[in-house]
């Protein structure tokens, strides 16, 4: 197959890159896109460092396939808050501990976020389930678990002003 | 807060893969696919155009042939022969880094095969001999008292063998490098590490280069836990290697696959106890016989098993006591550093051991521990003293009380009777030494430094590190308090050997304690410096402060002030006898941990674990919960999940599919608690905290395992294949054989 031109949303911006069909969907935002929040773990979908929502669904990019992403609605860790205004989740995970070498991160913060958007008051099971398909070897998870509930309670605060 | 927290959670923080420089090229390595062998011819497969890529060997090599490190055994790349399998031997790079695959595929390297030796039995017997005259690393022999008498007046002897297994780091973030080189400036390197100066050191004598013609600087950094201790002076080496005869700057970046097989993996361990007791639950001695498995090459073998030797009798005051501690050579990638460096292999032995000690002479496990705990007024494995406020039997109260141990232990074993489900209750007391070993601190002799830039901003300068630790934010916080301002006006100077002085390596849970205190020093003197020159007064705001340094600066061109290590009063140290002070303070603990345990599919879950410890002040309370929660997680792994595979000393589950940790899913609610008695000679109290929580899971789970199922388990990590082969002993077999 030979190049194509794929257009998709990332982050609320209408993008074109011209990419082989099969190029991952993590390499093209990484390396075409320059969005280097997005990061690479494993390679093959166990670390859930490369977490991506596309069209609202949790993905692992680096098992996604660009041409799967055509058309789609990409959010990665950029298109949630930046230093000046942080999203409620990644506050909450700034404020509890929940991001120590910080390479598990963005990922992490997207599955909450793809976790909160689902249910905004997930139960410690649910949030452990939910964040399972992602791995901190830093936290043994306890300030990540905390992080959650804290973004969650702030969600609900902010919902009932 | 966290210093570089927020570019964290924002995704902005960068990462070696996560920058490119202008005309950049990507290397790779070609590895070895044998264990043991001379190299007899190299080809190149006439398929690839190889004027595209730079092609190094050994032969390419200015200097030494060697990663630099204690002794100088471990070469950069094979040139003869190879001792273990992914051991590096040529290099290459091209720009597009699709090609370099194939191109490594089409190096075709020919071996004659030598014989090899793949545990410590093989190489104990000397199968074959692969390293130096006897295939031993390094050997110690620690004495107290006289074990030889002790034997007479026991009423029970108790013994026991344990091994632990090999454990990799699984940082999130995977090795890599980026090296740039000219005749001019000679080599940069930025990349991910704990230690610049080691990588320094190693490239000097690689490269044959002035120490001022190499710059070492290390970028955010996706966890290292030890593993990126050693390895990245040989990732550097290679890159510089490629950068230099390209011409070119050159990123190597390790994928999952190739950083579980080629780098670094805790030491497996094989330990056995000889044990002299009381009938009253009193130890009057021990033998204690530590072997470590150290990989083909010494690198840091001999000082994992100091650590080891001086951990292996736990924290029990032991009359008389003897350990003989071996590492010896297999042909596997060299093992080394990785949180807790020698001591959860021993300390795992040890705590096991206990509870079978208690089970032989009748008592119950903690009570045993209590009858034996060191305390003021004791001495040591060493003969170290133990300071006033040291006070095990109180964690062990408390560790017991959190976690409802008596009532759970009695109504466990009650409730087991006669069901597939059985629950158990375990606990470990131990201690973790702070700081290198013996003399080491005064050997290092270690120089932090603070700096004001020409606007005011306050630096702390050192080569110490930030791996999610948090020693950005300790170290900011320790200097903001002693200089008496906001947080928020300290920053940290880049981790750049051109530009901060040897703070020394950030490994052995030294950078609070001892960095700390040095970075205190330094700040104190900045302080001292303004109020001299008359700048600021008794009293001042932030802000006072920050103009009266920027005045400074605009006077004086510069204001940077150092603390330097000064060893703790009394602190003798013979390396020869292994006796005297071996470590600046010690760290305490008592955890227990409660398991079930499925007897059908023989599944070990983890439900609860309770956390005590006495680490002297904590400076940071979210951070230093976050360490102990860290560790007590790698620990349930190295217990019960991971477990590296070999095959002829090679990694064959090397992808996270099959090497499997914990995840979010099977971590219990790990309950956290600090008694603090601050430590006179460390920051602000503190002792260290990060590598402790590693220590004390293993015995813990296994040992509540062993109480779920009665069965005695010496080994980690103990996966459901190896319950199953314990407690499947002497049933009936549901198959038969009948015909063949």
């Amino acid at each position: 197959m030979s190049v194509q031109r794929i257009r998709m949303a990332v982050n609320g911006v209408e993008r074109t890159v011209e990419a082989h069909p099969m190029e991952r969907l993590l390499d093209v935002l990484r390396e075409t896109l320059g969005l280097t929040g997005t990061k690479e773990g494993c390679g093959e979908g166990e670390c859930g460092a490369c977490s991506v929502l596309m069209d609202g669904s949790l993905v692992n990019s680096c098992l996604v396939p660009v041409a799967q992403a055509a058309n789609a609605q990409v959010v990665t860790i950029e298109g949630l808050g930046s230093d000046a205004e942080l999203d409620p989740v990644q506050e909450a995970f700034l404020r509890c501990g929940g991001s120590q070498c910080g390479m598990c991160t963005p990922g992490m913060i997207v599955a909450a976020k793809s976790l909160l958007m689902h249910n905004a008051k997930p139960s410690r099971e649910e949030i452990r389930e939910g964040l399972g398909g992602n791995l901190c070897r830093c936290t043994g998870y306890m300030r990540i678990f905390e992080a959650v509930e804290a973004a969650a309670q702030a969600q609900e605060s902010e919902a009932a002003r | 807060m966290r210093k570089e927290g927020a570019a964290k959670v924002c995704g902005t923080a960068r990462y070696i893969d996560d920058i490119t420089l202008p005309g950049m090229l990507h290397g790779a390595t070609v590895r070895s696919s044998i264990a043991r062998g001379r190299i007899t011819k190299i080809t190149f497969d006439a398929a690839i155009p190889w004027d595209e890529f730079t092609v190094v060997t050994a032969a390419d090599i200015p200097g030494a042939n060697c990663i630099a490190l204690i002794q100088n055994d471990w070469p950069c790349l094979a040139a003869e022969a190879v001792n273990h399998p992914e051991e590096p031997i040529v290099l290459l790079a091209h720009a597009d880094k699709h090609r370099l695959a194939e191109a490594v595929a089409a190096v075709r390297v020919e071996y004659e095969a030598l014989p090899s030796v793949h545990s410590i039995a093989e190489s104990e017997r000397k199968d074959a001999v692969v390293w130096g005259e006897d295939n031993e690393f390094k050997r110690y022999l620690m004495e107290k008292g006289d074990v030889d008498a002790v034997w007479a007046g026991a009423d029970f002897i108790v013994e026991g063998e344990y091994e632990t297994g090999a454990q990799e780091h699984l940082y999130i973030e995977n090795n890599g490098v980026i090296a740039e080189y000219s005749d001019a400036a000679g080599v940069a390197i930025h990349g991910s590490m704990q230690c610049p100066f080691y990588v320094h050191k190693s490239l000097v004598k690689l490269m044959a280069l002035p120490e001022d013609k190499v710059r070492v600087v290390q970028v955010e950094t996706g966890g290292a836990f030890g593993g990126k201790e050693d390895y990245p002076s040989m990732i550097a080496a290679h890159a510089a290697l490629l950068a230099r005869k390209s011409g070119r700057p050159v990123k190597i970046m390790y994928d999952r696959a190739e950083d579980m097989a080629a780098t670094t993996k805790r030491h497996p361990s094989r330990t056995r106890h000889r044990t002299a007791v009381t009938k009253d639950g009193k130890l009057l001695g021990a033998e204690i016989d530590l072997t470590l498995d150290g990989g083909a090459y010494s690198t840091l073998s001999s000082t994992v098993l100091s650590r080891a030797t001086i951990h292996a009798g736990g924290c029990y005051f032991w009359p008389s006591l003897r350990v003989r501690a071996r590492a010896m050579a297999t042909n596997s990638p060299p093992h080394g550093a990785f949180r807790g460096f020698g001591a959860p292999q021993s300390l795992f032995a040890m705590e096991r051991h206990m509870d079978r000690v208690a089970a032989a002479v009748g008592l119950t496990p903690e009570e045993l521990r209590r009858r034996n705990f060191l305390r003021p007024g004791l001495t040591t494995s060493t003969g170290q003293g133990i300071p006033e406020g040291v006070d095990l039997a109180h964690l062990l109260e408390r560790a017991m009380e959190l976690s409802g141990y008596e009532e759970k232990r009695l109504r466990f074993a009650r409730e087991n009777e006669g069901r597939a489900v059985k629950k158990g209750i375990g606990m470990a007391a131990f201690l973790h030494g702070a700081g290198f070993t013996g003399s080491g601190e005064q050997r290092m002799g270690s120089v932090a430094a603070m700096d004001a830039t020409w606007d005011g901003t306050l630096r702390v300068l050192v080569s110490s590190t930030e791996f999610g630790q948090g020693t950005n934010t300790i170290l900011c916080q320790i200097a903001a308090e002693t200089l008496g301002v906001d947080y928020g006006a300290v920053q940290m100077g880049p981790a750049d050997t051109s530009l901060v002085p040897n703070s020394g390596p950030t490994v052995a849970s030294r950078t609070a304690m001892v960095v700390g205190r040095l970075v205190e020093s330094a700040a104190k003197e900045m302080r001292r410096v303004l109020a001299e020159a008359g700048l600021i007064g008794e009293r001042y705001t932030t802000e006072v402060f920050q103009r009266a340094a920027a005045a400074y600066v605009a006077q004086h061109g510069e204001l940077r002030t150092e603390g330097r290590y000064e060893a703790p009063p009394n602190v003798h140290w013979d390396d020869d006898l292994y006796r005297g002070e071996a470590y600046g303070a010690y760290a305490w603990a008592v955890y227990v941990a409660e398991v079930t345990v499925d007897t059908v599919d023989y599944r070990v879950a983890v439900d609860d674990f309770v956390a005590v410890q006495e680490v002297g002040r904590v400076i940071n309370p979210v951070l230093a919960t976050g360490q102990i929660e860290g560790g007590v997680a790698q620990g349930i792994g190295y217990a019960l999940y991971e477990k590296v595979v070999w095959d002829k000393g090679r990694m064959s589950n090397n992808q996270m599919t099959n090497y499997i940790v914990a995840t979010s899913q099977d971590i219990p609610p790990i309950r956290v608690y600090f008694e603090e008695v601050p430590y006179q000679y460390g920051a602000f109290g503190a002792k260290g905290i990060g590598e402790l929580p590693m220590d004390g899971p293993a015995p813990a789970i296994v040992n509540a395992v062993s109480h779920a199922t009665g069965a005695d388990f010496c080994a980690v990590p103990l996966l459901p294949e190896d319950v199953m082969a314990k407690l499947a002993q002497g049933k009936p077999s549901a198959v038969e054989v009948v015909s063949a």
